[in-house]
């Protein structure tokens, strides 16, 4: 079998599609960074709005989570991409659309997380906390956080992959991505086989390198 | 906001047809899918279990090449890449028979039986490895101790975290859609283009996932109480 397609146009595979330095606007990592961090940053609210003991921040933030996770993203992306500029009449550019689409839709995943993280955290460590005067805001800063996030680096890293993984559903709305770089190159070529085999590497590298790094972590923190 | 709601357009024309065409064709792919990614999964996951090592490296690359590539790129590779492989009569034959249902039919069950497999895994594990020794001590053979002893308990175990995956695997059945799989997400796109009503259709899409994966976890959770194993408490930790 002739790989010769992939040495042919690997410079545009990788850096336009994979990184994002090309005459397109796309990138697979430059669209799953931001994604993962934005995602995680709202999901942290989302969590603890879920545990919350008012009514009014719990009961919004638990329709929030079952409504995410009971539709497929790429309805999410649809919806933002068709419909949210036909209500604000305002375009918006395709890196725009699915950047908030994952961090909507993976926020709430994320939330689940963080919730089951701070429940992990011993009930003793919220009492002792309160029984040296510190406020409930110090309380989840200083105490229950931190160790919360070490009970979640598991699934937190699980979670990163699957959004990693997702990014390439961009490709649906056309945003250059890993994904559609190979389509853009298959339409040229016609070698879908090696094509497609070869971004199922690169894809496998990325994440399999970041389950790697989470074991290790897991490790170090057991 | 200036837009005039029409839900007429639900019902009016053939978007009602349309509908209800998606919804069965993404009932009938996920089923057949689940059908594929369960028996993979069991294989899998009781293999990467055993103490015969090609077996175990086998299910082992078999799990990890395939869960960690995103799905829609084992779609393209499922239809554009592997078809051209076969011999033109093969193609031939595929291309009249709704090669793309297959394709994404395929590449959805063989995704998911590699996420599936990680379930089960888990489930096996947690069973302590003294119930095996002792299927072995009373004279069962390594194969009937996992399919008596070992599957039974395991599979109870892990009712939880295999809703959750079979639900994902519904809702990543609307992933089909890019190798035009005519699916409820399609469907729901068609009547946006045929209706140029975009907020009607998309929530009468979402809708119908909504109910899907709502009321299919809300069952499941009664099948969890009636077959939770009394005096255990063991959680089974969700495959990746």
């Amino acid at each position: 079998m002739d790989f010769s397609v992939i040495t042919n146009n690997f410079k545009f595979l990788i850096l336009q599609g994979l990184v994002g330095i090309g005459p397109f606007i796309g990138g697979t990592l430059r669209l799953a960074i931001p994604a993962i961090m934005l995602g995680f940053a709202l999901g942290i609210f989302v969590g603890l709005a879920r545990l919350a003991q008012a009514p009014w921040i719990r009961l919004p933030a638990t329709a929030y989570v079952e409504f995410f996770r009971g539709v497929p993203l790429v309805m999410v992306i649809f919806w933002i991409w068709i419909i949210v500029p036909q209500v604000l009449r305002l375009p918006i550019p395709e890196y725009g659309v699915a950047l908030t689409a994952f961090v909507i839709f993976e926020a709430a995943y994320f939330g689940e997380i963080v919730r089951a993280g701070v429940q992990s955290v011993p009930r003793g460590q919220v009492e002792a906390a309160t029984a040296l005067g510190m406020t409930g805001a110090k309380t989840m800063t200083y105490v229950v956080l931190p160790q919360a996030l070490k009970n979640m680096v598991p699934s937190l890293v699980t979670q990163m992959i699957v959004l990693f993984k997702d990014t390439s559903l961009a490709s649906i709305i056309g945003y250059v991505d890993l994904t559609k770089a190979a389509q853009i190159v298959n339409n040229r070529e016609i070698k879908p086989f090696q094509i497609y085999i070869f971004i199922a590497v690169v894809y496998w590298l990325c994440t399999y390198s970041m389950s790697l790094f989470a074991r290790r972590l897991e490790r170090r923190a057991a | 906001m200036n837009y005039t709601f029409k839900w007429s357009v639900l019902w009016t024309g053939e978007s009602g047809r349309w509908l209800v065409q998606g919804l069965l064709t993404t009932l009938e792919l996920s089923a057949l899918a689940w059908l594929l990614a369960v028996a993979l999964g069991i294989l899998a996951g009781a293999l990467r279990t055993v103490r015969f090592t090609p077996l175990r490296w086998a299910a082992t690359s078999y799990v990890e090449f395939f869960r960690n590539v995103p799905l829609l790129v084992w779609m393209f590779f499922w239809y554009f890449g592997v078809p051209p492989l076969l011999p033109r009569g093969v193609q031939d034959w595929l291309f009249n028979h709704g090669a793309e249902f297959w394709a994404g039919m395929l590449a959805l069950g063989v995704y998911h039986g590699a996420r599936i497999s990680e379930v089960i895994r888990s489930g096996i594990q947690s069973i302590p490895r003294t119930q095996f020794e002792a299927s072995l001590a009373i004279g069962l053979t390594t194969f009937q101790a996992y399919r008596l002893i070992i599957l039974p308990v395991a599979l109870r175990l892990i009712v939880p975290p295999a809703t959750n995956e079979s639900l994902n695997l519904l809702k990543n059945s609307s992933v089909a859609l890019t190798i035009s799989v005519a699916e409820l997400t399609f469907q729901t796109r068609q009547i946006e283009t045929y209706t140029a009503k975009a907020i009607e259709a998309f929530t009468a899409g979402t809708l119908i996932y909504l109910v899907l994966c709502l009321s299919i976890a809300t069952i499941m959770a009664r099948v969890e109480r009636r077959y939770a194993i009394p005096g255990l408490i063991a959680r089974v930790g969700p495959g990746q």
